[in-house]
């Protein structure tokens, strides 16, 4: 089957959809309102109108329209929306998703969760009561969530007999309020749910209205394009090594990529170039592949030309070049620890000066701390208050900072990269938008560095060192529990492999924490730069040609990667495994009778995990086999692996 | 992007988002329609591996060309396989109406099967527009230690951020699918060229929309044999897509208690 003449074919048959949230203050008709934009668009599904009158019959209550959007019993009862609820209908122009978002203030969560899918939003004011807090608030943070599209409907008009002064009214004020905040409404609509006026077809009763009713209005709401003209954001999901490949996916943000594209990623600053985009069920040919251009929305895997560590919240962009046209917004995003946000807070607990949150940035999660609150918000008048802690369903803008480097983006620029949720123990507690106005971008004073560095040219090659050893240099990388025995084996190992002549070193995690690393702890952090020292020292030293026996715990599979792609070809991962019970049967330091008491804590295999090795190249099982079994084994390994013929093949 | 492609992005991010974030996840594979867009789109996300078991828990009652499928395609698919039985009717709550007390098999297997194995993660291939309940659920959706259901208490979800931490003796259910419609499934279907299994396609005037138990689930009346034919069917149709399935309408809150319990 040809894929693509398929394609066409599908595409066409599957209709535009357009998502609109519904939101407003409780009580002033959204549920009615849906119940009747169904029933007079003749989209309810058989039966569905008869049994709700059924129900309410059986249950001696009046039959309203709500009662086809509330499903949960629970709503029924109290007669307003707790979650928010979708309903699919269409028009002869598209399809929609209608999405119901509870005004009550209890159910703000709920409200947002509604609001933040949605294109457009219909906003509605009862005629009656006029604009509520619910409603200015309701407006706020659909600008916040980034639905620019609202359109207010004046509901119950009915209810102040169709009066045209009652409605500029309330036009008025609510025009003032929404443009102050910085939002255009595309229009103003009066309707009345309940009598079914201006919903569908226009009104007798409100013949001085002279503009498009609901469904019309609707139709006029525009599907926003994707943001394809931005530069590239690509945030790194996960790294898959499912085979041979090495394929790195996410989803995109912002901008386009194409095979070939230079491209780094933010905050190491590491560059590479785009080998090769993934696909399945079937590879791209190799002509799809010239023409081929990834864009926003799009979920992909790319592979890269050269190997470097990559992980999960890494941010990948373009490499600068002189004659890119960016409008202006940055090529790569802003490095910093400090930012100011708008936020509005969902949590149990206040949102305080000084507490910690987790962020999660597009698939970053980052421990950020309060530093100050500028305001609290008052989505009411606007007002602004100070204060040191924000309430569940408060409005303010912040200052968070990080202890590192953050990859971050100016919302107004990058509605999508400049957003993020905190979280409150193990739930999304609240949203903001990122500001970097005054904030100085560190990314060129973190590279500088970099860029100012060379590389210098041995004068003597790899293979002349080889040649004159007479063997190859590598690591050989053993991992394993807190008495697996690791130690003792690299001892032995250490000494068979000199006395048959090759030039060798144990690189002991205890012995560098006595002066490489003696300034680290064993914080996570601590263990990972740990970890990155003597993963460093040793490619160094099998570069001079060594074999380096290198004896640490690692227990991160993450920190051994790096340590393989750091030193490339000659990096063998030796898992030397024993079950705890062993372990802490021997104890030779005495370690986890302290970590049992909590006199240290994270101690690998008691309050730390361990991820073994799925891929060892080795595994040398000590429970099972002696030291000198061990021992033997990593000599015929490592004698096969390092063995060097002399070569010719170099000149001095 | 089409409405296709935007679906397939969105649906793929959260597989990603769910294998990266959440251990022991397994995929729930109900054999129609919806769950097999699903392993689809899971060997999409992961370039043809699915890097997860792929369960299918067994009322020993579905329809025989069902069982055909799964034989095959669990093969031909390279699937890692697990097949759980649920438990007899005898011990099901004896207060629920019949349709509901025997689709409560399946919500214990499901529980005992999930026990078991220790996911802490499901996969499952329910849409919000099947039914008003559904329309309410999340992405990312917590399960207490029972597998049920808190409707009124569901965390915020929104700008593609989900619920992926949770404490010990909570899963999740993830909904891949969950803003398809049953047109989109049946779209995707061709576009992709996804075997379906035959009882979907009309025979003698007849054909299945949504397929269950055999026993409680009832065929509606069509000619639609192409998918094209269904697609079409389904533009014009008002006759809701589990109208076949007895257990929706026996009382006004039964799905809702289903649910709520840990049925899917």
């Amino acid at each position: 089957m040809n894929m693509q003449d398929n394609d066409i074919k599908a595409q066409s048959s599957a209709r535009e959809l357009l998502k609109v949230a519904i939101v407003g203050h409780v009580d002033h008709g959204k549920s009615t309102f849906v119940g009747r934009l169904f029933h007079d668009t003749d989209s309810l599904p058989e039966g569905k109108y008869e049994s709700i009158v059924a129900m309410c019959e059986k249950r001696g209550v009046e039959f309203e329209y709500a009662f086809l959007m509330d499903s949960f019993q629970a709503e029924r009862d109290q007669g307003i929306t707790i979650d928010t609820s979708q309903i699919w209908f269409n028009t002869e122009q598209r399809d929609y998703t209608i999405i119901d978002a509870p005004g009550h203030k209890e159910f703000l969560k709920n409200m947002v969760t509604g609001a933040a899918q949605s294109d457009a939003a219909l906003l509605m004011i009862d005629a009656l009561e006029g604009v509520q807090e619910q409603s200015r608030r309701h407006g706020y943070l659909l600008n916040l969530l980034g639905v620019s599209q609202i359109a207010v409907v004046v509901n119950k008009m009915d209810l102040v007999d169709y009066s045209q002064a009652r409605f500029d009214e309330i036009e008025a004020e609510y025009r003032a309020y929404l443009t102050s905040i910085g939002v255009n409404p595309t229009r103003f609509i009066p309707i009345s749910a309940r009598e079914g006026d201006n919903i569908v077809n226009p009104s007798d009763k409100l013949a001085w209205y002279k503009g498009l009713t609901v469904t019309e209005a609707l139709d006029d709401f525009k599907i926003l394009s994707a943001d394809d003209d931005l530069p590239l954001r690509l945030p790194v999901q996960d790294v898959y090594k499912f085979d041979d490949r090495r394929i790195i996916a996410g989803t995109i943000v912002s901008g386009q990529l194409r095979i070939g594209d230079k491209i780094t990623f933010s905050p190491s600053g590491k560059e590479a170039v785009v080998k090769n985009i993934e696909a399945w069920p079937r590879a791209y040919t190799d002509e799809e592949k010239q023409n081929l251009v990834l864009r926003a929305g799009q979920s992909v895997g790319i592979t890269l030309t050269e190997q470097i560590f990559v992980e999960r919240g890494d941010v990948i962009s373009h490499v600068e070049q002189a004659d890119a046209d960016s409008d202006g917004a940055l090529m790569a995003p802003h490095l910093g620890k400090e930012f100011t946000a708008k936020l509005f807070w969902l949590g149990e607990t206040p949102f305080e000066v000084g507490k910690n949150y987790k962020m999660k940035l597009g698939t970053a999660e980052i421990n950020v701390r309060v530093k100050q609150i500028n305001h609290i918000l008052d989505a009411e008048n606007l007002g602004q208050s100070k204060g040191d802690q924000l309430l569940r369903n408060q409005l303010g803008e912040v200052v968070l900072t990080s202890r590192h480097p953050i990859v971050l983006d100016d919302y107004r620029e990058f509605a999508k990269s400049g957003r993020f949720v905190l979280l409150e123990k193990f739930d999304i507690a609240g949203g903001g938008v990122i500001n970097l106005d005054g904030y100085e971008n560190t990314r060129e004073a973190l590279f500088a560095h970099q860029a100012n560095i060379t590389r210098v040219d041995h004068a003597v090659s790899l293979a002349e060192r080889e040649n004159y050893n007479g063997h190859k240099g590598g690591v050989l990388w053993l991992t394993g529990l807190s008495g697996a025995g690791k130690t003792t084996l690299a001892v032995s190992l250490e000494r068979k492999l000199f006395r048959k002549g090759l030039q060798v070193y144990i690189l002991d995690g205890d012995n560098l924490r006595h002066g490489l690393n003696n300034n680290l702890g064993f914080t996570d952090a601590d263990r990972r730069e740990n970890i990155r020292r003597a993963s460093e020292t040793a490619a160094l030293m099998a570069q001079a040609g060594f074999v380096v026996i290198v004896s640490l715990i690692s227990p991160f599979a993450e920190d051994r990667e790096k340590a393989a792609l750091t030193q490339g070809d000659g990096f063998y991962e030796i898992y030397v495994k024993a079950d705890l019970e062993t372990c802490e049967s021997r104890d030779p330091k005495g370690l986890y009778k302290k970590a049992r008491t909590g006199e240290i804590s994270d101690f690998t295999g008691i309050s730390s995990p361990y991820e073994a090795p799925e891929n060892a190249a080795l595994v040398i099982d000590t429970a099972k086999n002696s030291v000198e079994q061990g021992a033997n084994l990593l000599l015929e390994f490592a004698t096969e692996r390092f063995h060097r013929e002399f070569s010719a093949d170099y000149s001095i | 992007m089409s409405r296709l492609d935007d679906l397939e992005a969105q649906s793929i991010y959260i597989f990603r988002e769910a294998f990266n974030k959440i251990e022991n996840i397994a995929l729930l594979w109900s054999l129609g329609k919806d769950s097999n867009v699903m392993v689809w789109l899971a060997k999409k996300a992961f370039y043809g591996h699915v890097p997860f078991p792929v369960m299918h828990v067994d009322t020993e009652k579905k329809f025989k060309e069902m069982y055909e499928f799964r034989d095959r395609y669990a093969d031909e698919w390279n699937l890692n396989f697990i097949r759980e039985v649920c438990p007899p009717l005898e011990e099901m709550d004896d207060t629920l109406p019949p349709a509901a007390r025997s689709a409560a098999r399946k919500t214990v297997g499901l529980r005992d099967a999930t026990k078991k194995h220790g996911f802490n993660g499901l996969f499952a291939g329910i849409r919000r527009d099947e039914e008003a309940i559904r329309a309410k659920e999340r992405v990312f959706s917590p399960r207490g230690a029972e597998g049920k259901w808190d409707f009124k208490h569901q965390p915020p979800e929104f700008w593609d951020q989900y619920k992926t931490e949770f404490p010990e003796g909570t899963h999740i259910r993830i909904h891949p699918l969950l803003q398809w419609t049953e047109l989109d499934i049946w779209n995707y279907t061709h576009r992709e060229g996804i075997p379906i299994i035959p009882l979907y396609r009309s025979k003698n005037g007849l054909r299945y929309r949504s397929l269950g138990d055999e026993d409680i689930t009832n065929p509606v009346k069509s000619d639609a044999y192409t998918i094209e034919e269904i697609i079409a069917e389904l533009g014009s149709t008002k006759v809701s897509e589990r109208s076949g399935r007895a257990l929706d309408h026996e009382t006004e809150d039964a799905f809702e208690r289903l649910r709520a319990e840990g049925y899917l």
